[in-house]
């Protein structure tokens, strides 16, 4: 733990990739294999079951720093992380403790059953006897994920550095299920077991978006489009007759998706395909709206299979035969793709294939992107016709070209503080529009990002001075400021306020040559509903 | 009911028996100076009074301006109300302001902190019936660990990016923390170079008291005889041009905020060591408490839940509106200043 703790420090002391990469390759050349585990598992967000419920937390950690818990709270707001003020809050202490990383991650597996008391008792001992960042590393294994500047990339770059073996090699065998308590760093890194493989997916490819005019990217021939859909990312897996649907998140959802079950049957062993889960209601396209019905839905009933059933749109194929062919060229894989799918292919399978396009200059396409509200997608994917399925979010062969988003002008009526980087700064906004008789302003939108550093601290400034009412980490603030918002997509909805779901809000513009009085109404909002 | 000894107005903390502002952020006609930072000493008015090593730095900052100094504990009279500084500890010269009138006595604290720093003369606590403080670090995450060990952390860091081949650039206000930095800096480590806006006010300081020599970084310093080295600069030299001539090097803050892991990261520096010039939570308590005051009055920082929870102690506290900003107010100021 010490030596882990040590890391953290480590990685929390820098800003420089360099410096992390090294802190990192050294800790996975010199800690106890038990604990390199953990740390893969922790940096991948692949942390135990949360033991004790963080309101009971909350209470503790006030309990023992005789402090009154309202006073915790307001404290929690303004450091914004749980873990960080229970490491601030109690007692400082300059013990250390011999015990390994493995050690406190086994004991805190063992805490979820036990009793109050018992889980108590094991929190004030550890609180009491760790050093600041021992302790703040124990209660964050405790609460949550650690956000630590450290991507699972970088992880991997440096377990690539400290094993010799190639980052692509890692990345495949980091995906997936594997139980960090039961599995041995020989198992999940070193050693080469093709059972192992069973149900992995491939590490997805992800595009960027593209900076300049499509053109750049040359000869309009070299490139295949498609829309960009709107639902959730997956590979599903045949394998041995058995089926794995996974999420981009590399979440395993085969349960959330009984649909697919029929695939089982109809497409033959040792294939894998890249494609979108959209929700297909009475027989077309929904929206994700649509498909939130189903997302972290366990139960799927049959009234809701029947109501909002899901299609996969295919994208690309990357294993056919039990052969792994990202290597090669797209147009081929979509060759092998479409090949398949026209074998398989019928009314009920929920096999679609996502079409491609073939466009004879950059204009055209430009035109067949302006399509894509219409038809429900994001906007284009373009993709090289000779690129290899590469792993991660990489440049160069594939870009996605999404349509501009829908804007509208809003007014700030309330700010709550962030949290990790923004703690203790107002960023967190929430915006309104004007009512019919442009007399009151209605809640619409939500919106943390779009501005510049300098810009949150402006504004962070402005909102302290300008505090109407507070209620808890919320403020609200005085009608002043105009924000241009931007948004993907936009829905009726019964559950907010304004009576409008919008998609992705974000700021996208501070308008500071706006009034008030200038900003959009919620008629104006509405008007965009499709 | 009658008036109370000090009022809060839009000018400033006012006495109307005296006729006299404590440190007012609008021009006035006379204004009792806490210290030299500025958000408390103002342009415009049209005499201050303040203690006497503040003169030059208020003269440094603000140009020809009408100013007397008084001692420590050196009672003056305004129109039978009895005024006297005493030592706040929190920059050299930072003073509290003593007001007594009627046998009623309020102290208004200005900036500061209760641990001996080595440069500022030492916070002492003065009896009062009403104490005016600050709270900028009003809340119980924040906790000093006493600065012999933060300066140990410093110069090591400081030893270890020499040792890399690296330069070291610690960020400090211009008045105050820069000159605390260079007076516990390790000097057998290497040489200590200043930003601009760092050494003219260091010089200004250096009649009062002494300080390890600097070399002031100008367009003709060589690249190469920085390697290694330390240079301090105010932060809002961080991520400017200016820095460039410092590569390769790694970053610092000396700060409270640097208590929290965001506000270190937010601002895309290396490395937080938590020092202020401010009290802590425990810092504020024990303070109140030697004040053997009855009443409280929260002028900046996290007043409304410091307050509120002074009155659960309770004491009969209560806020009031100032444009004090305590530590992230001066480094705005000194941004705004330097990009001038």
């Amino acid at each position: 733990m010490k030596r882990f703790a040590d890391l953290i420090k480590t990685l929390d002391s820098t800003n420089k990739t360099t410096i992390k990469v090294e802190a990192l390759t050294e800790y996975f050349r010199n800690a106890p294999p038990k604990d390199k585990v953990w740390t893969i598992a922790i940096l991948s967000h692949r942390r135990p079951p949360r033991p004790v419920n963080t309101t009971l937390m909350r209470e503790w950690a006030s309990e023992l720093a005789k402090i009154p818990l309202w006073l915790f709270e307001e404290s929690y707001h303004i450091v914004g992380d749980l873990a960080e003020t229970i490491a601030l809050i109690i007692p400082a202490s300059d013990n250390s403790t011999e015990k390994s990383l493995n050690q406190f991650l086994l004991e805190i597996l063992e805490l979820k059953p036990k009793s109050e008391e018992e889980k108590k008792e094991y929190l004030f001992d550890n609180w009491l006897n760790l050093n600041y960042y021992e302790r703040f590393v124990f209660t964050k294994l405790i609460t949550g994920s650690f956000r630590i500047g450290v991507s699972q990339k970088l992880m991997t770059r440096a377990l690539s550095r400290a094993t010799d073996i190639d980052e692509d090699i890692l990345a495949y065998k980091l995906m997936g299920n594997w139980e960090p308590s039961k599995i041995t760093f020989n198992k999940l890194i070193l050693e080469e077991n093709e059972e192992d493989f069973l149900s992995k997916p491939y590490p997805f490819y992800l595009a960027y978006a593209i900076e300049d005019e499509p053109k750049d990217l040359g000869d309009v021939s070299e490139w295949s489009a498609e829309h960009k859909w709107d639902g959730i990312r997956s590979q599903v897996i045949i394998r041995n007759d058995e089926l794995f649907v996974w999420s981009r998140g590399e979440e395993l959802v085969t349960d959330k998706y009984p649909e697919f079950e029929a695939l089982l049957e109809a497409i033959p062993n040792g294939t894998v395909i890249d494609g979108e889960i959209l929700p297909f209601p009475k027989g077309e396209i929904g929206t994700f709206r649509d498909l939130q019905t189903r997302i972290g839905r366990k139960n799927v009933t049959k009234k809701l299979l029947e109501k909002t059933p899901v299609i996969l749109k295919a994208y690309d194929i990357l294993e056919c035969n039990g052969e792994d062919i990202r290597d090669m060229a797209f147009g081929k894989r979509r060759e092998v793709l479409e090949k398949l799918y026209h074998e398989v292919k019928s009314e009920e399978l929920p096999l679609h294939l996502s079409e491609t396009i073939q466009f004879k200059n950059w204009d055209e396409a430009a035109m067949e992107r302006e399509k894509s509200r219409e038809v429900k997608s994001e906007g284009l994917m373009l993709k090289r016709l000779d690129s290899p399925y590469l792993v991660g979010r990489k440049k160069g062969d594939w870009w996605k070209w999404k349509v501009d988003p829908l804007t509208i002008d809003a007014v700030l009526t309330y700010a709550m503080r962030g949290h990790g980087r923004r703690s203790n700064l107002f960023t967190d906004y929430t915006f309104g529009l004007w009512d019919n008789e442009k007399e009151e302003l209605v809640t619409f939108a939500k919106a943390y990002s779009g501005l510049t550093d300098k810009e949150f601290r402006q504004l962070d400034a402005w909102i302290k001075k300008n505090t109407l009412e507070r209620f808890g980490p919320v403020r609200s603030v005085t009608p002043h400021h105009v924000f241009e918002i931007a948004f993907e997509g936009i829905a009726e909805s019964k559950r907010h306020k304004s009576g409008v779901a919008t998609r992705f809000p974000r700021i996208l513009r501070w308008r500071s040559d706006k009034k008030i009085e200038e900003a959009n109404t919620l008629e104006d909002l509405k008007a965009l509903i499709p | 009911m009658k008036t109370p000894l000090l009022v809060f107005n839009d000018k400033g903390i006012y006495c109307e028996a005296a006729d006299v502002y404590l440190d007012p952020w609008k021009p006035v006609d006379k204004a009792i100076i806490s210290h030299g930072h500025a958000d408390h000493s103002r342009w415009g008015h049209k005499k201050y009074i303040t203690h006497h090593s503040n003169v030059p730095i208020i003269k440094h900052r603000l140009g020809d301006i009408i100013v007397s100094g008084v001692e420590w504990n050196e009672s003056f009279t305004v129109n039978g109300v009895k005024f006297s500084m005493h030592p706040a500890g929190h920059i050299i010269g930072s003073s509290q302001i003593r007001v007594e009138h009627q046998g009623e006595v309020w102290v208004f604290t200005g900036d500061y902190k209760t641990e001996d720093d080595g440069v500022a003369v030492p916070y002492e606590p003065v009896k009062c019936d009403t104490f005016i403080t600050e709270c900028t670090f009003g809340l119980p995450a924040f906790k000093w660990t006493p600065q012999e060990k933060v300066f140990q952390d410093i110069n090591n860091w400081w030893q270890q990016n020499k040792e890399d081949g690296r330069t070291s650039v610690l960020f400090g206000y211009s008045l105050g923390k820069a000159q605390r930095l260079l007076k516990h800096l390790d000097t057998s480590i290497g040489k200590i170079y200043t930003h601009g806006a760092i050494e003219n006010m260091t010089e200004v300081l250096r009649d009062q008291m002494d300080f390890p020599s600097t070399i002031r970084i100008t367009r003709e310093t060589k690249k190469d005889e920085i390697k290694g080295n330390i240079v301090l600069a105010p932060g809002s030299a961080h991520g400017s041009t200016w820095i460039r001539k410092m590569v390769p090097y790694v970053t610092a803050s000396a700060s409270g905020w640097m208590t929290f892991r965001g506000a270190r990261r937010r601002r895309a520096i290396d490395k937080g060591f938590v020092l202020s010039d401010h009290c802590d939570w425990q810092g504020l308590l024990t303070s109140i408490k030697e004040t053997g005051c009855e009443k409280v009055i929260c002028t900046h920082g996290y007043t409304d839940i410091f307050s509120r929870f002074l009155r659960e102690q309770g004491y009969d506290a209560r806020t009031e509106e100032t444009q004090y900003e305590g530590e992230t107010g001066q480094m705005e100021a000194e941004k705004e200043k330097d990009s001038e």
